[in-house]
């Protein structure tokens, strides 16, 4: 790659402290970012949010983010403080979060919360913020955009707030995108149509996506390249068309415990973990 | 053992009746493992509360071991039919202990020697005695799942209802319980109605499946068709795409109703 990575992250460690020792979450993983599709799979408690918290700067208090390096394009992320990460927030990385219930104020219309993300970003008026809203829910496939923009939460399908979700995201025109487990509370073709929208988006404004999720075959199809996280350690990184032959016996057991259509087996293979993976150096 | 005739249930009156399931006909044979998939909405999780007997103002004939259903079941008629509820998290009791939600079904049943009843259950579903005085706070969502399942086992019914009973697990542990409920409906001849918008977990347990829209049965085929792409209905075509992950076709929408 000629130009420098968009995002690159050298020892990342982040560690809770509890009353019987320190729990850390996540154990030295480094990995560049270009303008590219990442995928992070793994369990629960893998880590692989806590990383993306992480580059967000928003691992609170008592938790530690250290790392050797932690670089948004020019920016050096260990040196921001919370003032700094907000200037940072939505206009450089934005995330998206699982749920769109969740992520979205219910007492305010799904049109003023994309339009206060322009307005605090860009300084702009109610009436050029409204424009832009606008023309951000068009861009994600919004039939009527007027009419949504009335909308509460409460009032949208899950896949339509997950629509609604990168509209706000993106309007501030982020260089990257980190999105966790976007579509995993979407029916599978709602899924395909949010993705699909996602990455039209990503592409065509050349952004970087870290896409985190537990579903592998998702992952394989969707990303460039794929980190596969285990107790917080990166165990293995491949091109994402080549998971299937991952060859760490943790990814081949993820795989492997995953049931396929076609081809019956009485006994799912139960995942043996070492604990010795965890301590390997990635 | 199963057998429903035209089975529907509505919400509201008038203009914004809401029909969740139209019509829906099936037959499941004792000791066979049906599977029932669609996306949230569709009306699959509402058969199943039809047939367990939460909805009452269910229209249709629901045949259940040779006995047509009343509105208002017998103790005998309910011990025969158990759940599995998707979400481990939503559906134990916070505030009682694994033996505390296991004993009170014996409780009610008048099933006695409660005591015995609960080990065996939990030794059943591969819990140990060290699970047994825990609140479920203190379990892994697989473990709940464990729980939940056993609390449906220690009625010793003859039908299983399973209501996604994987979906929010992680894969590994999904192919713990997914081996688990396939050794117990093997040792309990149990017959099995499951829910699930996952046509790979499905066709994993279950022999026959139909597809749900709408509210409405679209089709009804095999797990060996499924996997051979033998289908005939769009829809079905279409659930199957997006089941093998991302491709671009998987995000057309398709319309159902034709």
């Amino acid at each position: 790659m000629s130009e420098a990575p968009l995002l690159k992250v050298r020892n990342l460690r982040v560690t809770y402290p509890g009353d019987e020792g320190d729990f850390v979450a996540v154990r030295g993983i480094s990995f560049a970012l270009g303008r590219e599709r990442l995928g992070i799979v793994g369990e629960s408690g893998s880590g692989k949010s806590t990383t993306g918290r992480a580059i967000m700067g928003l691992v609170g208090e008592p938790g530690r983010v250290e790392a050797d390096e932690m670089r948004l394009g020019e920016t050096d992320l260990l040196r921001l403080d919370e003032r700094g990460f907000r200037g940072l927030r939505g206009k450089r990385v934005a995330m998206i979060l699982q749920d769109p219930k969740y992520s979205l104020d219910p007492v305010m219309t799904v049109g003023h919360q994309i339009a206060e993300t322009h307005r605090c970003h860009f300084q702009s008026n109610a009436k050029v913020a409204r424009a832009a809203a606008l023309e951000m829910l068009a861009a994600v496939h919004i039939r009527d955009p007027e009419r949504v923009y009335a909308l509460y939460p409460h009032q949208v399908s899950g896949g339509m707030g997950q629509r609604v979700m990168i509209a706000m995201m993106l309007i501030a025109g982020p260089d990257l995108l980190i999105a966790d487990e976007p579509t995993s509370a979407l029916d599978v073709t709602v899924q395909h149509q949010v993705l699909a929208i996602m990455d039209d988006l990503v592409r065509r404004r050349g952004m970087g996506l870290i896409l985190i999720s537990h579903n592998l075959h998702l992952v394989s199809a969707f990303c460039d390249r794929v980190l596969v996280m285990y107790a917080g350690r990166v165990v293995e990184t491949c091109a994402a068309s080549r998971l299937a032959e991952a060859r760490h016996p943790y990814t081949r057991g993820l795989l492997a415990s995953l049931p396929e259509l076609g081809r019956r087996r009485t006994e799912l293979p139960q995942l043996q973990r070492d604990p010795a993976w965890a301590m390997e150096a990635s | 053992m199963i057998s429903l005739d035209n089975v529907s249930v509505s919400y509201g009156s008038g203009a914004r009746q809401i029909n969740a399931v139209r019509d829906v006909s099936l037959s499941v044979s004792e000791g066979e493992a049906f599977g029932l998939v669609g996306e949230s909405g569709s009306g699959k999780s509402t058969v199943l509360r039809a047939i367990a007997g939460l909805i009452p103002h269910a229209r249709g004939r629901v045949v259940l071991n040779g006995q047509e259903m009343q509105k208002h079941r017998t103790k005998a008629e309910r011990k025969t039919v158990q759940m599995v509820f998707q979400d481990p998290y939503g559906s134990l009791h916070p505030n009682q202990t694994v033996d505390q939600t296991l004993s009170m079904p014996v409780a009610i049943h008048g099933l006695g020697n409660p005591d015995r009843r609960v080990a065996a259950a939990l030794r059943e579903v591969g819990l140990g005695r060290e699970h047994r005085y825990r609140y479920p706070h203190q379990l892994s969502g697989g473990q709940r799942q464990r729980v939940a399942i056993a609390r449906a086992l220690i009625l010793e019914p003859r039908i299983l209802l399973l209501d996604e009973p994987t979906s929010a697990l992680d894969v590994s542990v999904q192919a713990e319980i997914l081996t688990l409920l396939a050794r117990l409906r093997r040792d309990h001849r149990l017959t099995a109605l499951m829910v699930s918008h996952d046509l790979a977990v499905i066709a994993h347990l279950c022999e026959r499946i139909a597809v749900m829209a709408h509210g409405a049965v679209i089709e009804t085929t095999t797990a060996d068709a499924l996997a051979s792409g033998k289908v005939t209905h769009a829809y079905t075509r279409q659930l199957l795409r997006s089941n093998r992950g991302f491709d671009r076709s998987g995000a057309e929408i398709v319309d159902v109703v034709s």
